[in-house]
């Protein structure tokens, strides 16, 4: 007996998952955020007017209440996913770029630059080009320097792309100061170089030209010989350069190609959204997108959705924190529970937790005294 | 199939639902929307919010005809704000900060049969909008009635032998090098001076509105380096008056009193009361009268409030100095801005031209001085007085 005592199972016993059927995980998934959403309701219950149902009864009218608000959750998840289609390519090399705000944002300064200088000097349609090519270029060079000291010098990618999130958001600040004389740091509306509305619609260029970012990052992935390539310099830099891939230059393109998408997701935040620079204008979504991407598990399609429910959860609880007079904080408590909970079942997708039973520890007995 | 049927019924349903309930509201009740850049936590946005809750009270409206949006950026979020709270059904949408105007032009363009109205904007006089309005209040002398609290206390201080006549050194933590914050940095300083002539002072700015690190910095700095023995701040969040309590250094504070969080230090507050504005606007929407295309509240009027004054921090007999400074400052007897009481770069002012019609390269258009006062607040409501007067040393002009 004392023998059996020594190799007693712990109380909790944790084993990898092999492979998990898709429509298991399909289930496990969606009972999380629907419980997720129970207790947030339940919270609600209990601090707001509406109470339970009307969290659900808000949250609906948030999102889909008028034409304008669809238009507004559409555009949000434009910019969402953009940024989290920019992050993708270099996650799934494992470069851990967290620079993205920093990429966005340098693109903006650069895009609002050509407006405010150039505007007036020549035909939009060449403005708008030339804004563009800017944006791309300056999005590219904030993300291909930290590309190319890692690819030299192995230095640690996370901080230097996280420092120059720092960097671009100063030196937005520095030109906002330089560019408005009175001091008030507010450039508002430039007047040149917007996106024409499609249709009446703002928001529609955004919208399709991301729509387009997905189906490019999506095959590029999958089918062409640069997403194989980083995929292999992620899964292990030896076999890489074993079947002779280029680490460095796969390194260095892959970034070239984050800062490129950054550099048109800032395009279109300035030139197609706010017409204006500030050091806000990005608002933290370069890092929301890191999360975006990972749930979506690098995959553009998945991404959809992950960004779909990140903007959603946004501008339904901002709803609901409106109609019931709380402060800010409310909104960002339910996207944390959500999201706390998507995370948690992620881990039960991936790990088996088993709890021992008498039945099992029985079970342990009997095969080591088989074995004995 | 029969299942996929039932939960797509299921869904048009509930979104049936959801579509009556919100259309069934009556149309024809009267709305306010308000857009703030922050929430209650930063004391500039509660100041205002706090004062549209007032006036809902007086009024006698319901919670769902007062709407805040809060945490809305000075971007394309402010139009889209704007907007939705237009499709709420609101007759008037107000905007709390300076970045807003632009976006809420554009939504008053897109929306006539609606009213805008933008606190501290500076373009409604030359917009051509009938229904775009820009209000603001003459702050300046709620900000000199403070300045005069804080005098009072470094005499004070002189008088009880705690520092010399040169030693009435302040600090003051401003936001960014913006006519609304020298102006008033400067009308408090002058109010100081009025009753401590030897005072001196030095401005840190943080370059944010908001920004609780820099703030309290900026104070700490003023306090152990500068050795600045009261601090008063244009910012709006709680890093000075804190970092003051902390140090136990008088404090005057503004946007409303701070004594619950620093009861040993707080003087006097100054602050725009909107509540006056929101009453204006509302009764004029109500009654089908045109409002004011740019408004200035002032003392009389109530827009113009001073806290009480915190007697265990304050100078003995302050509130009373102050009632008859008040009456001074409403009777006309005396300017904030008397060109005697201050010099630029050694001289006397007679004439100054000062960027009152907004355009893209800021030009100074307007004479802005008559017979030796510079009259702040009249040719438009927000501040336009930038001078850099003597006495006042800019620690960090960048901003």
């Amino acid at each position: 007996m004392a023998n059996n005592a020594k190799v007693r199972e712990p109380l909790i016993h944790i084993s990898k998952r092999d492979t998990v059927p898709l429509k298991f995980s399909i289930i496990v998934r969606t009972i999380a955020i629907v419980s997720a959403l129970l207790l947030c309701a339940l919270l609600a219950s209990f601090t707001t007017k509406g109470g339970f149902f009307g969290f659900f009864v808000e949250l609906f009218s948030g999102l889909f209440g008028t034409p304008r608000r669809i238009w507004n959750l559409l555009q949000a998840l434009a910019i969402l996913l953009g940024i989290s289609l920019a992050v993708t390519p270099a996650f799934k090399m494992k470069f851990w770029n967290i620079g993205a705000e920093g990429q966005t944002l340098i693109a903006g300064l650069a895009c609002a630059a050509c407006m405010k200088f150039l505007g007036g000097t020549m035909p939009e349609f060449v403005l708008i080009l030339i804004s563009l090519i800017a944006s791309v270029i300056a999005g590219a060079v904030w993300a291909v320097i930290p590309a190319i000291f890692k690819a030299f010098w192995n230095t640690n990618e996370t901080l230097f792309t996280l420092m120059m999130n720092y960097v671009a958001m100063n030196l937005v600040r520095y030109f906002v100061f330089a560019w408005v004389p009175n001091g008030s740091a507010v450039v508002g509306v430039i007047p040149h170089g917007h996106l024409p509305a499609l249709f009446g619609q703002q928001y529609l260029i955004n919208i399709i030209s991301v729509a387009f970012l997905t189906a490019f990052v999506y095959v590029y992935l999958k089918e062409s010989k640069h997403g194989y390539e980083l995929t292999v310099v992620g899964e292990s830099e030896n076999t890489a350069r074993y079947i002779g891939i280029n680490v460095k230059k796969v390194v260095i393109r892959t970034m070239i190609l984050s800062g490129i998408l950054c550099g048109v997701v800032g395009f279109l935040l300035v030139a197609g959204t706010a017409f204006t620079i500030n050091d806000a204008i990005v608002g933290g979504r370069g890092f929301t997108a890191i999360l975006v991407s990972w749930l979506g598990k690098f995959n553009p399609l998945y991404m959809i959705l992950t960004a779909l429910l990140t903007v959603s959860l946004q501008q339904g609880a901002n709803q609901i924190a409106t109609v019931n007079r709380m402060p800010g904080a409310f909104a960002d408590l339910i996207v944390g529970i959500v999201f706390f909970f998507i995370i948690a079942c992620e881990f039960f997708l991936k790990y088996k937790v088993k709890i021992r039973t008498k039945h099992a520890q029985n079970d342990s007995n009997v095969n080591k005294e088989v074995k004995a | 199939m029969k299942k996929v049927f039932a939960v797509i019924l299921a869904i048009t349903l509930v979104a049936t639902c959801a579509f009556a309930l919100a259309a069934c509201q009556p149309t024809d009740e009267f709305k306010i929307g308000f857009i703030c850049l922050h929430d209650t936590n930063s004391t500039y946005d509660a100041n205002f919010i706090n004062a549209a809750y007032e006036v809902q009270e007086a009024l006698g409206l319901e919670d769902s005809q007062v709407i805040v949006k809060t945490g809305i950026e000075e971007s394309e979020a402010c139009y889209d704000a704007a907007a939705d709270l237009v499709d709420q059904g609101c007759d008037i949408v107000f905007a709390d900060s300076f970045g807003h105007e632009d976006y809420m032009i554009q939504a008053a363009q897109e929306f006539p049969e609606v009213e805008f109205c933008h606190a501290t904007g500076t373009k409604a006089h030359t917009a051509g909008l009938d229904n775009y309005h820009n209000a603001f209040a003459a702050i300046y002398q709620g900000r000199f009635l403070a300045g005069v609290a804080a005098g009072l206390k470094l005499n004070e201080m002189i008088e009880n032998g705690d520092i010399t006549e040169d030693e009435a050194h302040i600090g003051y933590v401003g936001a960014f090098t913006y006519a609304e914050v020298i102006s008033g940095y400067t009308s408090f300083y002058l109010g100081v001076k009025y009753v401590c002539p030897t005072v001196t002072m030095d401005v840190q700015f943080t370059g944010s509105w908001y920004d609780e690190v820099a703030e309290r910095t900026a104070a700490l700095n003023l306090i152990q380096n500068q050795d600045c023995v009261l601090i008063s701040q244009h910012a709006d969040s709680m890093g000075a008056p804190s970092a003051c309590e902390e140090n136990n250094v008088p404090n005057v504070s503004y946007n409303g009193s701070t004594v619950a969080a620093c009861p040993n230090t707080f003087i006097i507050s100054s602050r725009i009361n909107w509540a006056p504005y929101y009453t204006y606007i509302i009764e004029c929407v109500q009654n089908g009268r045109a409002i004011d295309t740019d408004w200035c509240g002032t003392l009389s009027n109530g827009s113009v409030e001073l806290s009480a004054v915190n007697t265990t921090a304050a100078a003995e007999g302050t509130q009373a100095y102050l009632d008859d400074v008040k009456a001074d400052l409403i009777a006309g007897d005396l300017h904030v801005f008397d060109c005697s009481t201050f010099t630029v770069g050694g001289n006397t002012l007679t004439s100054y031209l000062a960027d009152v019609d907004t355009d893209a390269e800021f030009t100074p258009d307007t004479q802005v001085i008559t017979s030796g006062v510079f009259y702040e607040s009249v040719e438009r409501s927000a501040p336009y007085f930038d001078l850099r007067i003597d006495g006042i040393t800019l620690l960090n002009e960048k901003y």
